[in-house]
């Protein structure tokens, strides 16, 4: 433990109230009935989690015989923060004002942008913060970004309709998102998209990006894609990359 | 009543007669048609059930029978009715010879209409005493066991397996819960056929079956009896088998169904023809089996700006309510439905919330009014959450909702885990029995903000359904003044499916089912 306010960031563990106590809090559900043997189970379960002196703050029955812990404990581990490395979207990211005079500099055209929920996904929440109109929290969509024409497809469309629809409006970039990833559905969603996207020979034509919660730009690239966007994202910043990500390809 | 609002009855009376009269001009369209859905539903009503070895389901094969014969405008009644009279075989034995490839029910002799009406009126008689018998055993047991106070707790269950469903189910129904839905798997509102059989594969939900309707009813009637507490059971009736599920639901006694009149429209991009007819029939079956129906409003506060379009949420609060009641289904079975998703950043952005639901409340003073939770501003800070979820059940109980759709914490991460839900609970039954009778100590200052809002909210709704009246809803939504969303007459799934009504054309579900005790 250190001894003044300095960080070290070689090996840096969750603070609590004090620097390198590595207080954690924990809550999960344990399928065997509320007791002294479950709470035991929980503790030693956070041992092995190599968490020192867990404590049992909290433990309810839940109806069918398990029961739910609210736990602290002390981390023993700790991780070299100088040695993270986490790939991040490498353009600037820029206001709805700035992308917009960014585009009508380099563009003598709009560019066209199709997007929706591809697959079985039904929830547009995602799709709609980023494309219409009105946007979300205050940063208007790609609907209303002037030298953008966006088209929003909504839920559910099939990969082909997508891709049939980019063709058919010229689309510069497709960005979709995927909210439900419950068993991982989206993973082989994704993959197809991009496997039909490469069988028309439009991969290097298009810009091709993926939102929602569970989407990183590290597992978007993975996949195959220019970006991934996760939770916090607005408009400006996928229009951001779009419009880099288009000049940089030499699109005009 | 008097009015917490200062609410002007007459505008609300205005309001009603433009939604009544864009129920009336469209009911004209809808008596003239049927579509392949409604003629399936009519043959499970008569009993026919189950797949072919492909996992067809035999309504599927027999409606596509008729369909490719050139016959769907005649209807299932004529064309089963008459192969019944000719072989002398039940709807089911009828539904399995033409499955495999035995009979072909559009070249037989053709019976006289009278001895067909006859033949299928006598069936649909014993079918809708089936489905009159579960809705009394509803009732014993309610009587019996009774049930929770209201706001009733409703909580979801979506594990894509129905066994798993039934564990966590039972754990909502014994930490408090009084109804439980069964999410549907994504993809099923866009299936025109309905799966068969128990199923444990779904995504993020599980497939609406009739077995899988079984294996809930019975383990939620068990759960009933250890708790003392009837629970109710909800699932979807929507997309291309609207009316189907309706069926499916009554015959296993459901209780609640969601079953909006424009939902799949508007957000599932199903054929509004199509949609219209279909949520009729939904709505009779829903009506007669006593099924409180929960409207969607909420989702166009998904989409659209909760303050901005709070007026579209009462025009089609009173559009849903038109509709269902030219379908039959009375105020007391009208789960309308509306939701708490204001920016939670707004400054007095409760005082509209409960500004909003307050007069909710006052228009529709019988309805179960269905209260939605937070959903587009639940932000992965489940601590936040936890709070915006209590905040939504204090508007609640101050304004005496019905049906309580409990926010999860977890809103915005995960299909609810088991311990997400005992939260919810928690949360919900702290504050409505701390604040039980908190609405009845209550006014809102005359001339006050609430007062202010409700009455523009208000104004600005019968302005819209006067302009609808005027377009008729078909244009409206073609406009895109609901949600923000464009539909067209002829765009959208399952159009194909939607025929005008022949000479020969019967459907006895109707009269045995409109005519019923539900009024």
């Amino acid at each position: 433990m250190s001894s003044d306010n300095t960080v070290d960031l070689k090996h840096i563990k969750p603070y609590g109230d004090t620097l390198g106590d590595g207080v954690m809090q924990f809550s999960f559900t344990l399928p065997v009935p509320c007791g002294e043997e479950s709470k035991e189970a929980a503790r030693q379960l956070l041992l092995k989690m190599g968490i020192e002196e867990p404590q049992v703050v909290h433990a309810q029955d839940l109806g069918v015989g398990y029961t739910l812990f609210v736990m602290y404990g002390k981390s023993t581990h700790t991780v070299d923060y100088t040695k993270i490395e986490v790939p991040k979207v490498d353009s600037e990211v820029m206001e709805k004002e700035e992308v917009e005079a960014y585009l009508a500099e380099n563009f003598d055209r709009d560019i066209v942008i199709v997007g929706g929920c591809t697959g079985t996904d039904a929830h547009t929440v995602g799709i709609d913060a980023i494309m219409n109109m009105k946007g979300y929290d205050g940063h208007y969509g790609l609907e209303r970004y002037k030298g953008i024409k966006a088209y929003n497809l909504g839920a559910q469309v099939p990969n082909e309709e997508m891709l049939a629809m980019a063709i058919e409006r010229n689309a510069d970039a497709i960005i979709i998102s995927q909210i439900v990833t419950q068993k991982d559905v989206h993973i082989a969603n994704m993959k197809a998209l991009i496997e039909l996207i490469e069988s028309e020979g439009l991969r290097d034509k298009l810009v091709v990006c993926a939102g929602g919660p569970r989407i990183s730009h590290e597992l978007a690239k993975e996949l195959g894609y220019d970006a991934g966007f996760g939770t916090g994202t607005y408009a400006e910043d996928v229009a951001s990359f779009i419009a880099q990500a288009l000049v940089k390809r030499g699109a005009r | 009543m008097t009015s917490k609002l200062n609410l002007d009855f007459d505008r609300v009376e205005a309001a009603r007669r433009s939604a009544h009269a864009v129920a009336l001009q469209t009911q004209t369209f809808i008596d003239k048609h049927t579509t392949v859905a409604v003629e399936r539903t009519i043959l499970r009503l008569l009993g026919v059930d189950g797949v072919d070895r492909f996992e067809r389901p035999l309504p599927n094969i027999v409606v596509d029978q008729i369909r490719s014969g050139g016959g769907l405008a005649e209807g299932v009644c004529f064309w089963v009715g008459n192969a019944m009279c000719a072989t002398g075989k039940s709807a089911q034995e009828v539904a399995e010879a033409v499955s495999q490839g035995a009979l072909d029910i559009m070249h037989l002799p053709v019976a006289s209409q009278e001895k067909i009406s006859k033949t299928i009126t006598k069936e649909a008689i014993a079918a809708t005493e089936r489905i009159r018998a579960r809705r009394l055993e509803r009732e014993a047991l309610l009587d019996r066991l009774g049930e929770g106070k209201k706001p009733y707790l409703y909580v979801i269950v979506a594990t894509g397996n129905i066994y798993e469903d039934v564990l966590q189910a039972k754990a909502a129904a014994k930490q408090g819960a009084d109804i439980i839905a069964v999410i549907r798997t994504t993809a099923q509102s866009l299936l025109d056929y309905v799966p068969f059989g128990p199923t444990t594969e779904g995504f993020g939900g599980t497939y609406a079956t009739q077995e899988n309707f079984k294996i809930m009813r019975s383990a939620l009637d068990e759960v009933g009896e250890e708790v003392g507490r009837y629970i109710r059971l909800c699932n979807y009736c929507s997309g291309l088998c609207m009316p189907e599920i309706a069926a499916m639901g009554a015959i296993e006694r459901l209780d609640v169904m969601l079953n909006d009149a424009l939902y799949g429209i508007l957000f599932r991009d199903i054929n509004m023809q199509r949609t219209l007819v279909d949520q009729f029939f939904s709505r009779v079956i829903n009506g007669f089996a006593g099924i409180i129906i929960n409207t969607g409003e909420d989702n166009y506060l998904t989409t659209s700006d909760a303050i901005e379009e709070a007026h579209t949420v009462l025009a089609s609060q009173l559009i849903n309510e038109q509709f269902a009641l030219l379908a039959g289904l009375p105020e007391k079975q009208m789960g309308l439905g509306h939701a708490f998703e204001m920016n939670p950043e707004t400054e007095d952005g409760f005082l509209m919330e409960v500004a909003q639901a307050q007069m909710a409340r006052e228009i529709f003073p019988d309805a179960p009014l269905k209260y939605m939770p937070p959903t587009k501003y639940m932000t992965g800070n489940i601590f936040r959450g936890h709070v915006q979820d209590a905040m939504f059940n204090v508007a609640s109980i101050m304004t005496g909702q019905s049906i309580q759709l409990l926010g999860m914490l977890t809103e915005a991460i995960h299909t609810p885990l088991l311990q997400d839900r005992a939260l919810s609970i928690e949360n919900a039954k702290y504050i409505f029995n701390n604040m039980r009778h908190f609405g009845d100590e209550i006014e809102f200052k005359s001339g006050g903000r609430i007062q202010k809002r409700a009455q523009q909210v208000l104004d600005d709704a019968a302005d819209l359904l006067l302009e609808i009246e005027q377009i008729g809803i078909m244009s409206t939504i073609e406009q895109g003044k609901f949600a923000g969303v464009t539909r067209t007459m002829t765009g959208g799934k399952g159009l194909e499916g939607v025929v005008e009504k022949g000479k020969h054309y019967f459907n006895p579900f109707l009269e045995l089912m409109l005519g019923g005790e539900s009024r």
